[in-house]
C-alpha cells in the first residue's frame, strides 16, 4: 500500500507546494502586479496620465492616506481595526492650526500628536486591558473624536489657518522633486517594514494576530502589543491630518469622512489579512497608489462623475477579498 | 479565555451587574424619562411623543435586520448604501403605483442582501470587508441611478407612507410595530430563528449537526437588507424627496448601537428583538433631550460614544462567559 502511495505522493506534494507558493505570491504582491497592469494599460488609453506632473499629484494625494493605513496595518495585523482615523485625521489638523498659532511648529506638530496619541491610549487601553471590541471601541472613538472636532471649532464652523511659515514649509515643501508627505510616508513604510520584519515587537505583533492564544501561551506581551498598535494608529493619523493641514494651510474639521474605509480597503487590497497575522507595508504602499490610480483614471475619461468611482472602488474591494480567500484556502491546504 | 480574563472579571459577577445587563438599556430609558418629566419643558407631551416614535422608525427598522446579522456573528454596513439605492429607484418608477414600487425596492434589496450573503457563506469573506464594499458601492451606484440628483417625490401614495396616519398613530410607525412582532415572531418562534441563532453561537457545531449553514446566512443578509430597503421607502416618503446622496448616510453606526445597547452580543448566538427596539428609542430620547436643552451636536456625538462604550463594557462579562 505505502510503496503504491509514495511515489504518486512525490509529484503531488511538488506541484501542490508550487501552487501554494504561487497563491503566496500573488496575495502579497496581487496590488502591485494589478498596479504595474493598471499603469501600462491607462499610458495607452490616456496621452495626460503618464505625465511626470500627474505622477507628482497622484504619490502627494497618496501620502496622506498612506500614512493612516500605514497605522492601520498594523492594527489590522494583530487581528484588530481602528474606524476611529478619520475623525482622528481631522482632529490633527484642527489641533495643529490651533498648537501652531501659539507655539510655532513646535506647538504645530506636539499638540496634535499627543492628544491623537492619547486618542489612541485610551482606544488601546479599551481593547487590550478592559477587552472589549476593537470594531465597537472604534466606532465609539470615531464618534467621539468627531465630536470633539466639532467641540473645538464651534460644530465645525470654524476652520482655523495655519500661517506659521516653518509649518507651512514642512507641509508644501518639496524634496528630490516631491512633496515632503511623500518623503515622511515612504520613510514611514521603510521604518515600519523594519520594525515588522527586523524587531521583537514587530514580530510580536505578527504573532499576537497569527494566534492570540499560542501568544499567551509562548509568553509574549499579548496585551501590551494590542495597546500598541492602537497608539500607533492614533499617530500615525494624527501626523497624516496634521501634515495635510499644513499642506493646505488650514485645519478643516470635515476632511476624512470616510478615511478609514479607504484605509481599510488599501490594507486589505495590499495583501494584508483582516483576521492578522499576516501581511506587509509594501502590500499597503501598493494598495494606496491602485486606489489614486484608480481614481485618476477615472478622472481621466472626464466624462465620468465621482460615483462610477465608488461603484468600481466598491466592486474592485469585493473581487480582491474574493481573490484573496480563495488564495488563502489554497494555502491552508 | 486567558489568565487573565478570568482574574479581570471575577470580582466583577456580582447581582447587580446582572441585573444592569439584563434590564440596563430599560433602565436607562426610564431614568431618562424620568429626568425629562422633571426638567424638559413640553417633552410629556402627545405630539413631542409622536414627533419621536416617527424620527426613530428608520434606524429601528434598519436595526431589526442588523439584529439579526450580528446574531449570525455578522455586520452589515451596507444598509445605508441599501437605503441610498431605495431612494434613487423609487422616483424612477413611482409612475406605476405605490405598492409595485414598494415591491421592486425590497426587491432591489434582497439582491444586495443576496450578493453579501454570497460573499460571507459561500466564498467565506469576513462580513465586515464584504458589507464594506457594497457600502462603497451601493451609494455610488445610487448616486450614478439618480444623476446625483436631488428629485422631489409627490405622488400621494408614497407620501402617506411618511406622513400619513391611522386614527392618530402614524402609518409608519403601524409598519415598523408591524415588522418588530414580524422578526421578534420569526426569532423566537420559528425553526429559522433558532438555526440563527445556532450559526451566529458556532458555525462549526451547525455545521457538524447538519443545518444548511450557508443557506441560514444568505437569507440572514438578504432580510437584512430587504428591511433596509423598506427604512429607505419610509425615509424617502418622509422628506417627500429621493435623496440618494445622503439618505441612511451612517446609519448604519446607529443600527449597530441600537443593537448592542439592546444586549445584544457582538459574539452572536443570541438576538434581543424588544432589546434593540428599546436601544433605538433610548438613542432617540436621548438626541432629543440634548436637542431640547440646546446641547451642540458636537456633545451628543460625544454623548453617544460613551453609551456605546458603557453598554458594551456591561455586556462584556457576559459576552466573556459565553
Amino acid at each position: 500500500m505505502s510503496i503504491a502511495v509514495e511515489p504518486s505522493a512525490g509529484p503531488t506534494t511538488v506541484t501542490q507546494a508550487r501552487r501554494e507558493r504561487l497563491a503566496g505570491v500573488l496575495q502579497g504582491y496581487g496590488a502591485a502586479i494589478v498596479l504595474v497592469l493598471l499603469a501600462v494599460v491607462g499610458s495607452v488609453a490616456f496621452p495626460t496620465f503618464p505625465t511626470l506632473s500627474n505622477f507628482t499629484n497622484i504619490v502627494t494625494q497618496s501620502s496622506f492616506p498612506l500614512i493612516v493605513a500605514i497605522g492601520m496595518t498594523f492594527v489590522i495585523l494583530t487581528g484588530g481595526i481602528d474606524l476611529s482615523v478619520g475623525s482622528v485625521f481631522a482632529l490633527g489638523g484642527v489641533l495643529a492650526a490651533y498648537g501652531s498659532s501659539w507655539g510655532g511648529i513646535v506647538g504645530g506638530l506636539l499638540l496634535p500628536l499627543v492628544v491623537c496619541g492619547t486618542v489612541g491610549v485610551v482606544q488601546g487601553f479599551l481593547v487590550a486591558y478592559a477587552k472589549m471590541a476593537p470594531f465597537i471601541v472604534t466606532l465609539a472613538g470615531l464618534l467621539a473624536v468627531r465630536g470633539l472636532v466639532l467641540a473645538v471649532t464651534s460644530g465645525g464652523s470654524n476652520t482655523p489657518l495655519i500661517t506659521d511659515p516653518a509649518l507651512q514649509a514642512l507641509g508644501q515643501s518639496h524634496v528630490a522633486g516631491v512633496n515632503s508627505s511623500v518623503v515622511i510616508a515612504i520613510v514611514g513604510v521603510i521604518v515600519g517594514t523594519v520594525l515588522l520584519t527586523r524587531s521583537r515587537g514587530g514580530q510580536s505583533v505578527l504573532a499576537v494576530g497569527g494566534s492570540e492564544s499560542a501568544s499567551t501561551y509562548m509568553g509574549l506581551p499579548v496585551a501590551r502589543v494590542k495597546f500598541s498598535v492602537y497608539v500607533i494608529s492614533g499617530l500615525c493619523a494624527g501626523l497624516a491630518g496634521t501634515l495635510n493641514a499644513a499642506y493646505s494651510s488650514s485645519g478643516v474639521p470635515t476632511v476624512g469622512v470616510g478615511l478609514e474605509l479607504s484605509a481599510i480597503s488599501a490594507v486589505v487590497i495590499g495583501g494584508t489579512l483582516l483576521v492578522g497575522g499576516r501581511g506587509s507595508l509594501i502590500g499597503t504602499l501598493a494598495g494606496v497608489l491602485l486606489l489614486s490610480v484608480i481614481q485618476n483614471l477615472i478622472n481621466q475619461v472626464g466624462s465620468l462623475s465621482s460615483s462610477v468611482q465608488s461603484v468600481v472602488s466598491g466592486v474592485f474591494l469585493a473581487i480582491v477579498v474574493i481573490f484573496q480567500t480563495v488564495l488563502s484556502r489554497t494555502q491552508r491546504l | 479565555m486567558t489568565q487573565g480574563t478570568l482574574t479581570f472579571s471575577l470580582p466583577r459577577r456580582g447581582a447587580a451587574l446582572a441585573v444592569l445587563q439584563r434590564y440596563g438599556v430599560y433602565i436607562a430609558i426610564a431614568v431618562l424619562l424620568l429626568y425629562n418629566l422633571f426638567f424638559t419643558p413640553n417633552f410629556f407631551a402627545l405630539d413631542n411623543f409622536r414627533t419621536q416614535f416617527v424620527q426613530v422608525v428608520p434606524v429601528l427598522i434598519v436595526a431589526l435586520g442588523m439584529a439579526l446579522v450580528i446574531g449570525t456573528e455578522g455586520i452589515d454596513l451596507s444598509v445605508g448604501g441599501v437605503m441610498a439605492l431605495a431612494a434613487a429607484v423609487i422616483p424612477l418608477y413611482i409612475g406605476y403605483g405605490l405598492i409595485p414600487v414598494v415591491i421592486l425596492v425590497i426587491l432591489v434589496g434582497a439582491f444586495i442582501g443576496l450578493v453579501n450573503g454570497s460573499l460571507v457563506a459561500l466564498v467565506g469573506v469576513q462580513p465586515i470587508v464584504a458589507t464594506l464594499s457594497l457600502m462603497v458601492a451601493g451609494r455610488g451606484l445610487a448616486l450614478l441611478i439618480a444623476n446625483g440628483q436631488l428629485k422631489s417625490v409627490t405622488d400621494p401614495g408614497i407620501l402617506a407612507v411618511g406622513r400619513g396616519d391611522l386614527a392618530g398613530v402614524p402609518f409608519s410607525v403601524i409598519i415598523a410595530v408591524i415588522l418588530v412582532f414580524g422578526v421578534a415572531l420569526l426569532v423566537n418562534r420559528t425553526t429559522f430563528g433558532k438555526q440563527l441563532m445556532a450559526v451566529g453561537g458556532s458555525r462549526r457545531a451547525a455545521e457538524l449537526s447538519g443545518l444548511p449553514v450557508k443557506r441560514i446566512l444568505l437569507l440572514t443578509y438578504v432580510l437584512c437588507s430587504s428591511l433596509a430597503a423598506v427604512a429607505g421607502v419610509i425615509g424617502t416618503a418622509r422628506l417627500g424627496a429621493s435623496v440618494p446622496s445622503t439618505l441612511g448616510n451612517l446609519i448604519e453606526l446607529s443600527a449597530i448601537t441600537a443593537v448592542v445597547v439592546g444586549g445584544t452580543p457582538l459574539t452572536g448566538g443570541q438576538v434581543r428583538v424588544i432589546g434593540t427596539v428599546a436601544g433605538a428609542l433610548l438613542l432617540q430620547f436621548i438626541s432629543a433631550t440634548l436637542i431640547k436643552h440646546n446641547v451642540p451636536d458636537a456633545y451628543s456625538q460625544i454623548t453617544q460614544a460613551v453609551i456605546i462604550l458603557l453598554a458594551v463594557y456591561i455586556q462584556r462579562g457576559r459576552t466573556a462567559t459565553k
